[in-house]
């Protein structure tokens, strides 16, 4: 295959508007996304980014589409482990459709490359944190392990 | 929740399940090849591991690409598996991998 990449989907009980506000806005993210939260605009060609509470940069990249409450593609670069930075700008696409009660939440996370270590590592932290946003936008708590940044990263 | 274990019940969905954690984006054509069956029997497959959404579909141009999709799984585990288990299980099936070999259950 000439280039890699995971599709994640989940179900969560929630409107599209409340969801959309769970996956980018700080209050929603720091609860469910291990502490962190992103800066931006969030217009199409804004600038991007993950926050790590000791003041690293996790993540960065820029708005490549935006359609409220439907579509959010971003360019996602790793910023602070040399050996995922080195494989350049990746992709990721969340798509939220709803469906009865429910809103389908698709993550598409893929690189123009084989085998890349950037989606093998993302890959094995999203369905976590997927389990997390539903928990919390369902019962009001995120899961416990993603309450807090890993110590040593 | 019991669609998920319905279609795990089924051995030759988990081996689709082992093939896509191999090789994730199979086209039903590379699933069928690989697993000596009909199109016709993968696709009634497929179809159960979809309405347990433990395949996702996406269109790339002409192919339906199929992948794996880990999150009902990950749901069971932390409905049931709490913050300390985790680490003691891990150390345990490492334990039964290393003296049972890498045969699948």
């Amino acid at each position: 295959m000439a280039n890699s990449r995971f599709v994640y989907v989940t179900y969560i009980r929630a409107t599209p508007e409340k969801l959309w506000r769970a996956l980018i806005e700080p209050e929603f993210t720091r609860r469910f996304w291990c502490e962190t939260w992103q800066e931006c605009e969030w217009k199409p060609g804004a600038s991007w980014r993950i926050m790590i509470p000791d003041g690293r940069v996790a993540d960065s990249g820029e708005v490549l589409e935006i359609e409220l409450h439907r579509r959010l593609v971003l360019s996602w670069r790793n910023e602070f482990k040399p050996e995922l930075r080195e494989e350049g700008y990746s992709r990721l696409t969340y798509e939220l459709e709803q469906q009865g009660e429910s809103v389908k939440l698709t993550v598409i996370h893929e690189i123009d490359k084989p085998d890349s270590k950037l989606i093998e590592a993302v890959s094995s932290g999203w369905p976590h944190l997927l389990a997390s946003l539903k928990s919390l936008l369902e019962t009001g708590e995120s899961l416990k392990e993603t309450r807090r940044w890993p110590e040593g990263i | 929740m019991d669609e998920v274990f319905k279609a795990l019940a089924d051995p030759t969905r988990r081996t689709l399940l082992d093939r896509l954690f191999e090789n994730n984006g199979q086209t039903l054509g590379e699933l069928c090849e690989r697993l000596n069956m009909t199109r016709q029997a993968v696709t009634k497959h497929l179809k159960l591991l979809e309405a347990a959404n433990l395949v996702v579909t996406i269109w790339r141009g002409r192919e339906k690409l199929h992948y794996l999709n880990p999150v009902p799984i990950h749901e069971i585990a932390d409905r049931w598996i709490g913050k300390y288990e985790r680490g003691r299980l891990r150390v345990l099936a490492e334990l039964k991998k290393q003296l049972e070999g890498e045969t699948n259950g």
